[in-house]
Formats: structure tokens, sequence, C-alpha cells
């Protein structure tokens, strides 16, 4: 049997696993914290910054950081939640998101955080980039407009599908997902059944003739805020 | 013409043993031969080392230095700093633009020009200053600059613009530059007497542990400008477990400002090695990995010959100083123009052959770093400090500088003053001592560190440079009360912009709001919640941010707002009606009006 | 009960109406608004100019050209409370869409070149009614400053009727998660 882990979050004490993240011991014991590049099964990346937390009174990001013991977790402060606000609106504004048509709306994790934080409308002033949509595959399609940059698909399509379809291209403002083929999908080894597809959190990749399929009132989010699935399945032994 | 890249591509990754980690030494080929690293080329790179074409490609539009589309025969890259900037580079900006007939970005039709701007290329104290090819054009005026245009078209070949040698090896002709190394005050550690060779037998004859403990009672502490102690890298690289160690020496100072590395490299590369070697002994490593800045690829070439010349006379290679089994070589690596790789674990990322993104901490380098190897990464001048540490003892190190910051520190100062130069100083010098010193008077605000350091005003001079008070990598920039604060830390905030790797979105996106949001208030359309919005960005960048860049690249706002708040506040003010002051109605309908031919009823 | 009502004015700038006609699906409870309120400048009434001033202002749509900015500061001016209604007027919207091009590329794929126009003399059509677009489409908050966001495509009844019985009764809008939805 393996050693457990004591480590409390917002004072709460909780057992974690040895080699786990601060977010998959929070899991586990039914703590939400908040993520979007973050999904279970694939190398941890840490680009969003939602999930900052202090641990033992330092940010860190709780997705790559390990447990120790005794680690103290500070997660729903005021501060916290007013940073993790600001980083959701960046991701608001930096791109183009057209909620009201988005193949992925109400199940769209961006949309879900912003739900959950209440955001009504961004403080910062909308960029508007220029950016292009990659239709040439059959069945699937790339709309930058919507890109986050989490890295879900790039992790997934080189981890679990063993293909790398995906990667980064460009730096700072300009960096974006790239595909293996001179510019587009359609020539790369994509397939309709690519794991790739599932992982994007919002509508930048999508499967085509697959929208809309869900009736409003039962998609993902449309009840019950992002985050409720693990609060209330968790357990804190 | 240039040679088809696909077969120049195919022959560089030849050139490396098909070895990815070797990317960018492939690029670098490509790059040279056909000015640009095309599609084609990323094509063959990715087939011949069998590696998926898009990270290739996510290489190659990571670094400035590389392009997907052709530069010019010659490229000239003149350096944006605020300091050159400040010192007539915009002057110096219009004269090449129209003498070669181009806009930035763009290339002669002749193809034989490309112009670009840079960031800061470690040329501050002789701005303003540009990199032509690899040829570093120093004290450029508007006059100088269409010379030099004229006298390239004529002979093609940057380093024929080179006439008047600088001093000390800038003169050696695998240099072979008009750069000065402009050493104003030498100090007795980094620029004392030279004993050559003592300090590796003296290492050599100690054991590893006490090489360490040696580090540890001089208290040395890294000088890239993180400050942490020396000795205890060391320690845990050391005991971390690993078939292979590395010591990495970061030669990429990007820090605006910053030229003090340079001078290290041209005057002190034995000591730099020695260093090296000294702590590949302590950590148990066989190999060292200088990586050098791109914009320094012209002293690539002497420093190779030391290199050479230190094999010859046993310092490296098998059995260093007859020390049976200690065996340590180094190569060297050059970037590629990207500031974030000097942030160690974006450094070692690049070494790897990948994008220069940062990586996740932990595991911190000394347990999984380069290749996933024990890995330490020290600064030049850092290193410096070990080789006279080993050579002179490490309490008569100690006895230089304040208890938490022991020994002296080199200052790269620049900007306003009649010295601008190299000063080396004990840590515990005021602020307003060095300026003395420096020659600066009417000084209205210092940045110190750089701008991911402190912009501070002259009732805070008394601070004192060390790691608890006023930390610096060495940067120095001072502005006199000519200058406008605003307009500097917009200068600042173009740079870290530029230079954000876009890995994570606090530091991605926050730098750009922050940019914009002060470019507001500049135009006088600036609101007081926007100086608010400018404090809680900062510390949610510091707080979020993955790494040292986004952590600290809110600073130039936030500590301009505290010293000089009344700048901000003079250019603030609420609208009395509700409106937004940042909505411009006028220029929202001025191409609609050149559209139609009409004035707007409402504007 | 006080001798005048608090006056409420609406309109609609770069919007489809869609947040009016949520508004009216309020259904009998306009009846119960009606108890509350006085409307003044609003299309629901059609008085196209204000005749007081308000306590509460509802947008819906942001400013595409420069009437809407007109309209809005107009708003702006005479009402105590703004609220942005709708994804147009909280985040630019469909209209934004446009955003990414430029005026010209816009006006020529609308007028003259698109797969479904048909217009033989080939240019822009212009005439000095129709107000000058501006250079992108601008939420609301934007141009001016804007009290209370409702997102939404359009948001729905129920979050409107809630919205505004709380501003009425001077209450903070607290709503519940459900109502608060961006599409």
């Amino acid at each position: 049997m393996s050693q457990t882990i004591t480590l409390k979050i917002d004072g709460v004490e909780i057992k974690a696993q040895p080699g786990q993240k601060v977010i998959e011991a929070a899991d586990a014991a039914g703590v939400y914290i908040p993520r979007l590049c973050h999904k279970p099964g694939l190398e941890p990346f840490g680009s969003c910054r939602l999930c900052t937390v202090l641990a033992n009174g330092r940010p860190c990001s709780a997705c790559t950081t390990p447990v120790v013991e005794g680690m103290v977790v500070e997660n729903e402060t005021e501060s916290l939640q007013n940073f993790r606000k600001q980083i959701i609106e960046m991701l608001f504004v930096e791109g183009n998101h057209f909620c009201m048509f988005c193949e992925k709306s109400g199940n769209c994790e961006l949309q879900a955080v912003a739900y959950r934080f209440g955001i009504t409308a961004p403080t910062f002033p909308y960029q508007w980039p220029h950016r292009e949509v990659d239709a040439s595959h059959p069945d699937i399609l790339i709309d930058h407009n919507r890109c986050i940059l989490c890295g879900r698909c790039v992790r997934t399509s080189r981890d679990l599908d063993g293909k790398h379809v995906f990667d980064f291209v460009g730096r700072g403002c300009e960096k974006k997902i790239g595909v293996n083929a001179d510019s587009r999908l359609a020539d790369t080894n994509a397939d309709i059944s690519d794991q790739a597809l599932d992982a994007c959190p919002v509508g930048a990749l999508l499967r085509k003739q697959t929208a809309y399929q869900t009736p409003i009132g039962q998609r993902l989010y449309d009840l019950e805020p992002i985050g409720s699935e693990i609060e209330s399945t968790g357990n804190t032994n | 013409m240039t040679k088809p890249s696909e077969a120049v591509a195919r022959q560089a990754c030849q050139d490396v043993n098909l070895d990815p980690t070797r990317l960018l030494d492939v690029l670098h080929i490509v790059q040279k031969e056909c000015r640009c690293v095309d599609d084609s080329a990323i094509d063959a790179i990715a087939a011949e080392m069998g590696i998926p074409r898009v990270r290739v490609d996510g290489a190659v539009t990571f670094y400035t230095f590389f392009t997907k589309e052709p530069v010019g025969q010659i490229t000239i890259r003149l350096s944006s700093d605020i300091i050159d900037r400040l010192q007539g580079a915009q002057e110096v900006a219009d004269a090449l633009t129209d003498e070669l007939g181009i806009d930035f970005g763009q290339i002669t039709a002749d193809g034989l020009f490309s112009l670009h701007w840079t960031s800061c290329i470690g040329m501050s104290d002789q701005a303003p200053a540009a990199l032509v090819g690899d040829t570093m054009v120093t004290h450029l005026t508007a006059e100088t600059a269409r010379l030099m245009v004229r006298s390239l078209r004529e002979h093609k070949h940057p380093p024929k613009l080179v006439q008047e040698l600088g001093d000390g090896k800038n003169a050696h002709p695998l240099v072979h530059t008009m750069v000065k190394n402009n050493i104003r005050q030498p100090g007795s550690i980094i620029f004392g007497p030279i004993n050559r060779g003592e300090a590796i037998r003296k290492a050599l004859g100690m054991t590893p542990v006490e090489v360490i403990r040696a580090m540890k009672t001089s208290r040395l502490r890294g000088r890239g400008g993180a400050g942490f102690p020396a000795g205890l890298k060391w320690e845990f690289t050391r005991a971390a477990t690993g078939d292979r160690k590395y010591i990495i020496c970061n030669a990429d100072e990007g820090e605006p400002g910053t030229f003090k590395d340079r001078v290290l490299l041209t005057e002190l590369p034995d000591r730099i090695f020695a260093g090296m070697t000294i702590a590949g002994y302590a950590i148990g490593a066989q190999e060292g990995i200088v990586y050098l800045r791109g914009e320094y690829a012209y002293l690539k070439p002497y420093l190779e010959e030391v290199l050479a010349q230190r094999r010859v006379e046993g310092w490296l290679g098998q059995d260093i100083a007859g020390k049976q089994g200690y065996h340590f070589d180094i190569r060297i690596q050059l970037g590629a123009g990207a500031y974030i790789c000097g942030e160690e674990t974006s450094l070692i990322s690049s070494l790897e052959g990948t994008r220069g993104d940062p990586k996740n901490r932990p595991p911190f380098p000394a347990q999984h770093g380069y290749l996933g190897y024990p890995t330490v990464v020290n600064n030049c001048e850092t290193l410096c400090c070990v080789t006279k540490i080993l050579e002179n003892g490490a309490a008569t190190f100690s006895e230089f500088g304040t208890e938490q910051s022991s020994g002296t520190k080199l200052l790269s100062i620049s900007g306003d003053c009649t010295a601008p130069g190299i000063y080396e100083v004990e840590f515990g010098v005021s602020l307003q001592k060095v300026l003395e010193m420096a020659g600066a008077t009417q000084v209205q605000a210092v940045q110190v560190g750089g701008p991911s350091g402190q912009l501070i005003g002259p009732d805070q001079f008394d601070r004192v440079l060390c790691f608890d008070d006023l930390a610096t990598g060495g940067s120095i920039m001072i502005f006199d009360q000519s200058r406008k604060i605003l307009d500097i830390v917009h200068a600042f905030m173009e740079f870290f912009v530029e230079e954000s790797c876009g890995y994570c979105t606090p530091c991605r996106v926050g730098n750009v709001l922050l940019k914009e949001g002060l470019q507001r208030v500049l135009d006088g359309r600036g609101e007081p919640a926007d100086l608010e919005q400018f404090e809680q960005v900062g510390a949610m960048m510091k707080a979020c941010s993955r790494c040292g860049l986004g952590q600290t690249s809110w600073r130039p706002v936030v500590t301009s707002l505290q010293s000089f708040r009344d700048q901000y506040e003079s250019r603030v003010a609420d609208d009395p009606d509700g409106f937004r002051r940042s909505f411009d109605l006028k220029k929202a309908v001025a191409t609609a009006e050149k559209i139609t031919g009409r004035k707007s009823v409402h504007a | 009960m006080p001798a005048t009502k608090p006056r409420i004015a609406t309109t609609s700038l770069a919007g489809c109406f869609g947040c009016h006609m949520s508004l009216l699906d309020i259904d009998e409870r306009i009846l119960q608004l009606a108890e509350l309120v006085d409307f003044d400048k609003s299309p629901i009434d059609d008085y196209k100019q204000f005749t007081q001033h308000c306590a509460v202002g509802l947008i819906e749509g942001g400013c595409c050209n420069e009437e809407n900015v007109a309209v809005l500061r107009d708003f702006r001016t005479h009402c105590d409370v703004l609220v942005s209604i709708g994804d147009c007027a909280t985040m630019g919207g469909i209209p934004a869409l446009r955003n990414m091009v430029t005026i010209e590329e816009c006006m020529q794929e609308a007028y003259v070149s698109g797969p479904s126009v048909y217009n033989p003399s080939g240019k822009v059509p212009d005439n000095p009614e129709v107000p000058l677009l501006l250079d992108k489409v601008y939420p609301a908050h934007e141009v001016v400053k804007i009290d209370y966001h409702l997102p939404g495509c359009p948001p729905p009844a129920d979050t409107l009727f809630a919205a505004l019985v709380a501003l009425l009764s001077d209450e903070p809008i607290k709503l519940p998660y459900q109502l608060i939805k961006y599409d």
C-alpha cells in the first residue's frame, strides 16, 4: 500500500497519493480548482494559469505542482478569484468568441468558467484579432478565432493519438496552433476519430456536421456550473 | 542567387548527425545560406531528422533570427531599445528607410538589403547601434547610417564596415569589431589580476564536496538577477541522480541595458570557461555548454579559438590538468534572437532544439534539466566569480559586499551620463554613488535591473545595490530631466509584448493590455480606473505568470506608477457625462469619411 | 405610492430587436411592469426623443455607426442607470463579425462583389441620410459607462424582468446561474 499524503485546501484536510498534482488531489477530494488547459490523462501543461493557487504561501499552478506532505493550499481566496476572473476575461478579449452562434456554446469550458465566475462583460477592451479558419478537412474544422492555446489538442494528438497533427507556431500574441503540413489540416493525417478533437475545451476544433444536436437546457453547463461534477462526486475521505 | 533550400537543409542535418537537439544549428545554416527557412527547407529538415514538420515550423517561427520569408543578403537590424531611441535611433531609422527606399520589415527590390527593428543588442553604452549581418555597428548617426548603406552597396560585405577597431580583444583578428569595452571602473574581483590555471589546479586538488563548500562559504549568489545561492544550486545538482550532468553558461544577456557579459566574453572568456570546468568537476559533469545569444555571433569564432587553445593546454579534454579521470569539454550553442531564452528553463528548451518555451517547475533543472539530466545554469559573471573564489579563497571573496550579497557586481551603465560603460562595484554601494561615478547629473529617474527591474526617482537614490534592496542583473539606465517617463515605460512594454513567448495567458495578454492602456493614458484618453486596473493586472501577472518574464514584465508600469504617479494622474480624468474617454469618435469615423467624402454629423 | 413612476427608456442600436422581443416575452408580466414604470424614449411606445430624465435605460446592440454613438450618449446623459442587454451590446455580437475585415472590404462584399448581390452600378451606395460607419463595431461599454450587463442572445425574458424589478426596487441584481448565458 502506498503511503498517503495529507494536505489542506482552504483549511480542509484532504488525503492525496504521492506523485499526484495538487489539482488531481483536489478533484479526488471533491474540491474544484478552476482550470482550462488541464485535462486528466494528458501531460500537465500549465498554460492557462486559471488553476493558480497558493501552496505554502507561494503562487503556483495546481495542475503542475506535486502534492507534498503538510502542504497548505489556498484556493478560493478573494485575490485568487479576482486573478482568475482577469485571466478568463483576457482569454475572451484576446480572441473572437462569438458565443451566440458557436457550435460549442453550452458545452464550452471557457464559457462555463466565465458563467461560474458570474462574468457578464469583460472589463478589458476587445482586441478583435484577425485570425484564420481552416475548413480544408472534409470532417474537421479549425477556427483559430476561438482558440485559447491550451495545447490540449497538441498533447492528445501527440501522446494519445500518436500522430502529432498539431503543435504551436509563432511567438507571443502571434502564437497559434499549427498543423503538421505546409498549411492545411486536409494535408495531415488528422481523422474524424482522433481523440484530439474531443480535447478542445472551446469551439476551435470541431467535427463538422455534428453541431447543435443537444437542445438548449440539456447541454453540459446550462443548468449547473462547471466544477459541480467534481464538487458533488468527490469524497473528502 | 541563393541555393535550393532543400539541399542546404539536408546537408545541414547531416552535418549535425541528424541530431534533433541541434535543430538551431541547422536552422542557422539554412537561414544564412538561403536567407530564410522556407517550407521546403522545413519539409526537408523534418524528413531528414524524422521529426514532425510542425515541430520544425514551431521552432522557426519562435526565433526572431529565423524567417520563413526571405530577408536581404544583408540584414540591418537596428536596436529598438529605449537607450538607442533616446540617443537618436529614430533619426537613424529615418535615414535608413530613406536611403534604402524601404520600410522596416521590408526587403529591397534587388534583394540586397532588408531592414528590421530588433530588441536591445547589448550596445547601450555605444548607442544607437545596429547588427548588420553579424557585424556590430555602433554610435550610428543619420549621416553614418547613409554612408554605411552606400559602402555596403559597393562591397556587400558587412565586416568591411569596421574601420576603427575597438579596444582590447575587440581588435583580435577573430573578433574584429568596432565595439568598445568601456571598462570605466575595474574592481578587484572580476577584473582583478589573473593567475591563469590557478583556480582549476586548486579545485582539482580538492574533493568536489570541498569545492561546493567553498562556494557556500563565499556566499556567492547568481549574477543573472535572481540571486540564487550558487553553492546550493551545485549541491542540489551533485546530489541529484543522473547518468550525466551538465553545466551551462548563460551567455544570453538580453535584459535591455545589459552588456557586461559581452565584455566578459570578450576579455575574460578563460575565466568563464575555467568557472565551468570547476563547476563541472564539482557537480560531476563532463560536458559544458555556452548558450551564446545570437546577437553576439561575432564573438563565436574567437571563443571557439579560446576553447581550442584550452584543449591544447590541457584545461579541457581528457584528464584535465593531469587529474586522472576528470574529463570535461565545452561547446557553444548560438541562440537566435529570443529574450525569453535568458530564462534558464527556456534556455534549456532552446538547447534541446525546440521552441524556447520555459518549462514547468518543479522539477527544477538541478533535478531534471538539459535532456532530462541534472543541470546547473550559471551566468557568465557568476562563473567568473567562481574562478576568482577558487583562486583567492572564499573568505577573501566574501570580504567584499554585504552579509547577504557578497562580492562585487558588474554594472552596465547607460543613458544620460558622461561615462556609460562597465563598472565593477562592491555590493552595498548606493545608487547615488553609482550615478556620481558615471557622471550623471539632473537625473530624473533610473531604471535599475532593466525593464523587469524598477524605475525609481531621486527620493530613492540613497538605496543600495544588493539582493535585499535594489537587486539588479547589472542594467542601470539613467534618464535625465528632459526625458518623458511614460514614453520610456511604453518602450519597455513594447519590448515585453515583442518578447513574451505566448505560452501562458497572463503574460501573453497582460503585456498587450498594459501597453495599450498606457497608450490610452499617453493619448490623454485614460481614466482613473485605468490606473487601478494597471495595478490589478500587475498583481495578477506577478502571481499567475508561468516564468520570470511575466512575473516581472508589469513592473515598468506599476513601479513608475508608484514613483511618478503625478505623471499618470495629470493625464487621466473621468468624463463628466459618463462617456468613455478611450472612445475617439473622430478617429472611428475617419475611414468612412474618406470613403464617402462626407463629414460626420456627430464627430 | 409615489406621485410619478420612474421612467424607463430603451433602444436598439446595432442589434436585431431580438432583445426587445425578449422583453415582450415577459408576457402578462408586462402589466406588472407597467404598474412600476412609465416608458419614455423607446420603440415600445415609439417616443423618438427623451421627454424627461429616466431612471433606467436599456441598451440593445453595440455601436456600428455615428448615429448609434449619438443615441447611446443621449441615453447616458438622460438615464441614471444604463443596462447593456444582449451580446451585441455587451460584446459586439453578430455585427462585430465585420471587425475582422476593413470597412472597404466589408462594403465591397455587401454591395458589390457578394455572391447574392445584384448591383449593376457596381458602386457602394451612399446617401447623406445614411450614418457613417465606425471603423469597427464597439460594445456599448467601450463608448459610454455602462452600469450593468445582461448578456444573452437574447437574454431570457426572465433575466430581463428579474433585473428590471431589482433595479426599480433599488436592490442589487442577483440572478440565478441559469439566467446568465451568452447564447
